[in-house]
């Protein structure tokens, strides 16, 4: 069936999560798609961790249900946690063993046979770059190397649905690009759902985003489409020979002209006409010596910014 | 599964130097106290000799050895047990259990044979000790099957309720404390009571060990033993499965 949506890995309804008489997580409706990356941001204490905790059965939600390739988590978690790799906050590594004996033990949790653990072994080490160090004793590697492990712990028996709280934390650079590769491989025969707070992983390996604040999600889209959030249409243009700013006004499509300096203007317009094209031929014809045109770009974490704080004033005013 | 906990549990202790060191201390204790009572059995075996009845060279050297080891391990194994679920929690390994097709019930099971085969393994030198008399000797193998059989369910006991006082804390030498505060406590309890048919004899495992050690097998004090081993694993089951709950 080429054309219909790929199978619903895992979905969660209406998770509530309450500590003592504090509610920490509100209502949370979660849907992973085989070969999707789910990015779940938010601040600290926002509540990734503790979903992220339900979501794998390590917490029971206080309401709410949670599905893992349509096994109810509730009632049959055996089954249901055998399509489930997690990598917690902490890499969940026992520091005596070595990196072998510890992913086969790993594997061997979870329900592989032990005719098939070598060859997932190699496979794992191999993903996670962890070739070199197979023989040591986990306590002895260093962070990076221990996350790796963490990482490869998590999908050596290739769950589909896999759980990764925060997986670059404490890499160098080229590991985390190593990483982030690997996710984004990951993601197209799996369901990978990931917290982070760096908005640049999301921006690089996630298909879809959605933010946690204070235990609610506020916002849930793809990341492309987060990143054009309150996103404004327009590019500042120098010229060297610039004409009047009502020249430029003039141009369809543009809604405002702002003069920056005596040759920079910031120019705004409609999102569906983009007079660039327009203004590039005029700049030739009329000999105003173009020297540059950016668009004007928001990062995700203006976005991010923007969305929470959004919320945050929504909810001032409801209160 | 549990076979598969169990056999982790053993790998990490024997990874650990501390481990090799307390075996081989211990071996050095359990040598040094048997050649002792060996050295006094030889010294009072004339007097033994005029005697009509008199006691065998088992019930002699054996029993107060076995009963020295039990002293011994209601100090010994709170520290094994201290690291069962107190340091998994800390070490946060506990989410990788509590996140993989596991139950409960296969997670306390695991770690309690794991410990259960460990500890076996420690103190099988004893009977093996005395058997090496048997070159020289006839000996009482009923006897000594009978301290080994209680001796067993006497290390059941204490693992039992080390596990289940490990769960209820992060901190490992707070479970180690906590165990051996109730085994000791508990050891009080049956030496401080000084009539025959006191009630506090009756809830300590050592008192229930005392039959076993003298050759009797009494069904009321294996009953105990099971009792208590399975009410501790079971509260340990309870309170590992409230972790989901409580987080």
């Amino acid at each position: 069936m080429p054309n219909s949506a790929p199978e619903i890995t895992l979905s969660a309804r209406n998770l509530t999560r309450r500590f003592g008489s504090q509610t920490v997580i509100h209502n949370v409706s979660l849907e992973l798609r085989r070969g999707e990356v789910l990015g779940l941001l938010g601040h600290n204490g926002a509540g990734k961790t503790t979903t992220m905790q339900m979501l794998t059965g390590c917490l029971s939600p206080n309401s709410g249900s949670i599905e893992i390739c349509g096994i109810d988590l509730a009632q049959k978690p055996t089954l249901a946690k055998t399509h489930l790799g997690y990598l917690p906050e902490t890499p969940p590594l026992y520091r005596e063993l070595t990196v072998n004996d510890y992913l086969t033990f790993a594997a061997r949790l979870r329900g592989m046979k032990s005719a098939d653990v070598s060859a997932a072994l190699a496979q794992a080490k191999q993903r996670c770059g962890l070739e070199a160090v197979s023989k040591k004793i986990i306590g002895t590697l260093s962070k990076g190397y221990q996350q790796r492990v963490g990482i490869a712990q998590a999908i050596i028996h290739q769950p589909a649905v896999i759980v990764l709280d925060e997986p670059t934390v404490g890499l160098d650079p080229s590991q985390i690009l190593d990483i982030r590769n690997l996710i984004r491989e990951l993601g197209t025969a799996h369901s990978v759902i990931l917290s982070t707070h760096l908005l640049s992983e999301v921006q690089s390996i996630c298909n879809r985003v959605e933010i946690l604040q204070n235990g609610k999600l506020i916002y849930g889209d793809t990341s492309a489409r987060m990143q054009r959030y309150g996103q404004i249409s327009g590019f500042i243009v120098s010229l060297r020979n610039p004409p009047a700013p009502s020249v430029l006004q003039n141009l369809g499509g543009v809604t405002q002209v702002e003069q920056l300096s005596d040759m920079q203007f910031r120019v705004l317009h409609t999102a569906e006409h983009n007079p660039s094209a327009e203004l590039l031929t005029l700049a030739a014809q009329q000999n105003w010596q173009l020297e540059q045109l950016t668009p004007l770009q928001t990062t995700l974490e203006e976005v991010f910014v923007k969305i929470t704080d959004e919320e945050k004033s929504k909810s001032g005013e409801k209160s | 599964m549990i076979r598969l906990l169990a056999l982790r549990e053993l790998r990490s202790l024997f990874t650990m130097p501390s481990t090799w060191f307390i075996l081989a201390a211990l071996q050095f204790i359990f040598a040094w106290f048997f050649l002792n009572s060996l050295q006094a059995f030889l010294d009072i075996q004339p007097q033994l000799a005029q005697l009509a009845n008199a006691p065998g060279v088992t019930t002699i050297i054996g029993a107060p050895l076995f009963n020295m080891v039990a002293l011994l391990l209601m100090m010994l194994v709170p520290m094994f047990t201290m690291r069962l679920i107190a340091e998994e929690r800390r070490n946060q390994t506990l989410s990788l259990l509590l996140s993989s097709p596991l139950s409960i019930r296969q997670i306390v099971l695991g770690k309690f044979f794991g410990l259960m085969i460990f500890l076996s393994v420690m103190v099988a030198s004893i009977p093996l000790m005395i058997y090496s008399l048997a070159v020289g000797t006839h000996l009482d193998s009923g006897l000594l099957l009978s301290n080994v059989l209680g001796l067993l369910l006497l290390i059941a006991s204490y693992v039992a309720l080390g596990l289940y006082i490990s769960t209820l804390t992060t901190q490992p030498i707070i479970a180690a404390i906590g165990a051996l505060a109730v085994l000791v406590g508990l050891w009080l309890a049956d030496i401080a009571a000084t009539t025959e048919n006191s009630p506090w004899h009756l809830i300590s495992p050592l008192h229930h060990f005392q039959s076993f050690s003298t050759g009797l097998l009494d069904s009321g004090d294996a009953v105990f033993f099971l009792l208590f081993t399975s009410a501790f694993l079971l509260l340990a089951m309870k309170r590992l499965g409230n972790n989901r709950i409580y987080g």
